[in-house]
């Protein structure tokens, strides 16, 4: 083959990109204090937020970008702005070929029109004339598996109902280009599975891909490369994974430091007769063959017979991943004296996969009464090396023979 | 010739559809729907004809008193449906802006061409009306067209001028009120514009609108409507109220245009 591969083409190059907003103090939206400000000399009342600083990145044809910060990093504005919605303040945006950006499902959605009404509103707004939609409208129906309900006023819709139309609207849309916010934070396990079917489809069909977003298991399933924005500033771009790391380190660090604040009354609730005075969870930040450790001290307030200690852990998410107590695992409490001090320790082998958990100790009593109900009383982080897109990430262990046929 | 196609192909589809939409959600919920949009005028012009044609008598000293009173009724309420239905429709589709870029000035030609259908609507009525009362038609009938054309680029005009105002200044929308029932009084929709004292009227009819609907009352109605012409000697005059609309409406465009990349942020 002698044939020289052409250089792939530039899809989007974002050119030393800032945009600032000016936020005024007193906005000028009446004529009295238009009026009003003739007479001062100076207009100190502006306050100049800088929502992005000198963004520079170029994107290929055929990529699947990623663009990951943390909320008002200023990944959206630059999604705005590469959508051409707002303007850059100083710098330029070149793209090449049709752009559609799905900011939101459904854009023009009128709650007041029948569902196939808004099939050729959010249609003209991505661009297709009333001939292209009706090509594709039973597509369009049969995909979003709607077909009974399109005379029917888009008011009158669940909004899976709804989500699913815009998201059949948005799979047909013919772009070379596509701008994708974060639609995968909405609908259900079903609609999330036809979403990465559609990711997938555009990976396989080499669109160029533009994808913002908090969830770092899509953005390390489907991203090429991506973009960490923290601060308004480009911080780093790499390769999806090492993105994905990154980002994952500067979230566990900045949680980590509000832990204290957490220890909010609300969570914690119970009769006292027996309360916790001190928990200890180590280490902080749990790697790979490490044993969770927690310490809890507590102190009878009186004479307590058959108290019952425990503990729960729960991902970020509020899931209840683990729990024990001394019952389950047969450890006799002797009976408590009025203040009497009880020390308890568990040690958990690490099942847990990258991210944030938190620790919630109990005690109650054999009748089931709380004595003392504390939630995320202790949070701690695993880093593990590899990263595991399931609740939990056990050691597993697999052997592989080969059983040849005799 | 094709780039122009392409160049206008999203505007022109997203035109087609907002109009449509404008339509379709106007009478919705109404037992006889589209018809109200004729029933409407028809009702209102029996009412108008009864108060000032029959019972006031206001200016029954020219031929057809009443289709040249509803003919300029019309004209006017065309004016203030898109003058005064543009001021919030930038700020109105404020959310749609921050999710898509789309050319905004569709959003106010849009608003246009709804008042414009209704307006068409209107003059089936007009013809009802001039049939009853045994109008002639004659060839400067066709003036109207031209007519119709100044007062679509002077609303639209004045329409851009509003919308993007108001984006900053939110007072626009009471002033614009304030600004419209003078101008109603200022022009003779009501009464006749020869009652004026001479003076007045020569003032009176450099005023676009009173231009407009004097010179549509002459061509569609009677030859007793004055014009320019009966005020006026020098023809070069008779240019002011035709530049004033143009005026209008490319400064209208102009500041439309430098403010409309901002409106996703302001509004």
């Amino acid at each position: 083959m002698s044939e020289k591969q052409p250089d792939k083409q530039i899809a989007i190059r974002v050119d030393h990109v800032s945009k600032n907003f000016v936020l005024p103090h007193e906005r000028v939206t009446s004529v009295k204090s238009a009026f009003v400000k003739l007479f001062k000399k100076k207009d100190k009342s502006k306050e100049v937020q800088h929502a992005l600083r000198d963004i520079n990145f170029e994107v290929q044809e055929g990529e699947f970008f990623g663009i990951v910060g943390r909320n008002g990093s200023g990944k959206s504005t630059l999604l705005k702005i590469l959508a051409n919605i707002y303007l850059p303040t100083k710098g330029k945006i070149y793209t090449r070929g049709k752009l559609v950006p799905f900011i939101e499902l459904g854009v023009g959605f009128n709650p007041e029109l029948t569902g196939r009404e808004n099939v050729y509103l959010n249609g003209a707004l991505l661009g297709f004339n009333t001939k292209e939609i009706d090509a594709i409208y039973d597509e369009i129906v049969s995909f979003a598996e709607l077909e009974d309900f399109m005379d029917q006023k888009l008011k009158n819709y669940s909004s899976g109902m709804q989500v699913r139309l815009a998201f059949s609207m948005a799979t047909r849309s013919e772009a070379d280009i596509l701008l994708i916010d974060e639609v995968l934070a909405v609908g259900d396990a079903e609609f999330q599975r036809k979403c990465f079917n559609y990711f997938h489809e555009l990976k396989r069909k080499k669109k160029t891909v533009i994808f913002v977003s908090h969830d770092m298991n899509a953005v390390r399933e489907y991203c090429d490369r991506a973009i960490l924005i923290e601060s308004s500033r480009a911080q780093q771009m790499g390769t999806a994974d090492a993105i994905a790391q990154l980002y994952t380190r500067l979230f566990i660090e900045s949680t980590n430091k509000d832990d204290d604040a957490a220890k909010n009354p609300d969570l914690r609730w119970g009769t006292k007769e027996v309360s916790y005075t001190s928990i200890a969870v180590t280490p902080r930040v749990l790697s790979d063959e490490e044993y969770l450790q927690i310490k809890l001290v507590a102190t009878a307030a009186k004479d307590i017979e058959g108290a019952v200690f425990g503990v729960r852990v729960r991902n970020a998410a509020g899931l209840g991943l683990l729990g024990t107590n001394s019952k389950l695992l047969k450890r006799p409490v002797p009976p408590l004296k009025a203040g009497e001090t009880i020390k308890l320790e568990w040690r958990v082998p690490n099942v847990f996969k990258d991210g944030k958990y938190s620790v919630d100790p109990a005690i109650t009593l054999q009748d089931g009464e709380i004595c003392d109900w504390w939630d995320d009383a202790a949070t701690f982080t695993t880093k593990k090396n590899d990263h595991i897109p399931y609740v939990i990430a056990p050691d597993i262990e697999m052997t592989i023979t080969i059983a040849n046929q005799s | 010739m094709q780039k122009l196609r392409e160049k206008y192909h999203y505007p022109r589809i997203l035109l087609r559809e907002l109009v449509k939409t404008d339509f379709k959600l106007r009478y919705q919920g109404s037992t006889l729907g589209y018809l109200w949009s004729l029933l409407r005028p028809l009702f209102m012009f029996t009412i108008l004809y009864l108060v000032f044609v029959k019972f006031l008598k206001i200016n029954n000293k020219v031929e057809h008193p009443a289709v040249y009173l509803l003919l300029g009724i019309v004209l006017w309420n065309y004016f203030v449906e898109v003058t005064t239905g543009s001021i919030t429709a930038i700020v109105g589709k404020g959310d749609l802006m921050r999710k898509i870029n789309f050319p905004k000035y569709v959003i106010i030609l849009a608003g246009s061409a709804s008042a414009l259908i209704n307006l068409g609507l209107n003059f089936i009525v007009i013809a009802i009306f001039m049939f009853i009362n045994h109008v002639d038609l004659t060839v400067y009938a066709l003036l109207i067209i031209p007519l119709v054309l100044q007062l679509f680029i002077l609303s639209l005009g004045v329409a851009f001028w509003l919308s993007a105002l108001f984006v900053k200044l939110r007072d626009v929308i009471y002033i614009w009120d304030v600004v419209t029932q003078a101008g109603f009084y200022l022009t003779p929709v009501l009464y006749l514009i020869t009652l004026l004292p001479d003076r007045l009227a020569r003032l009176s009819v450099l005023n676009p609108m009173a231009q407009i609907i004097q010179d549509a009352r002459y061509g569609l109605v009677t030859k007793q409507s004055a014009t320019m012409a009966s005020y006026w000697e020098n023809a070069l005059v008779w240019l002011i109220p035709i530049l004033l609309c143009l005026i209008i409406f490319a400064t209208g465009a102009l500041y439309f245009r430098s403010q409309s990349k901002k409106f996703a942020e302001e509004v």
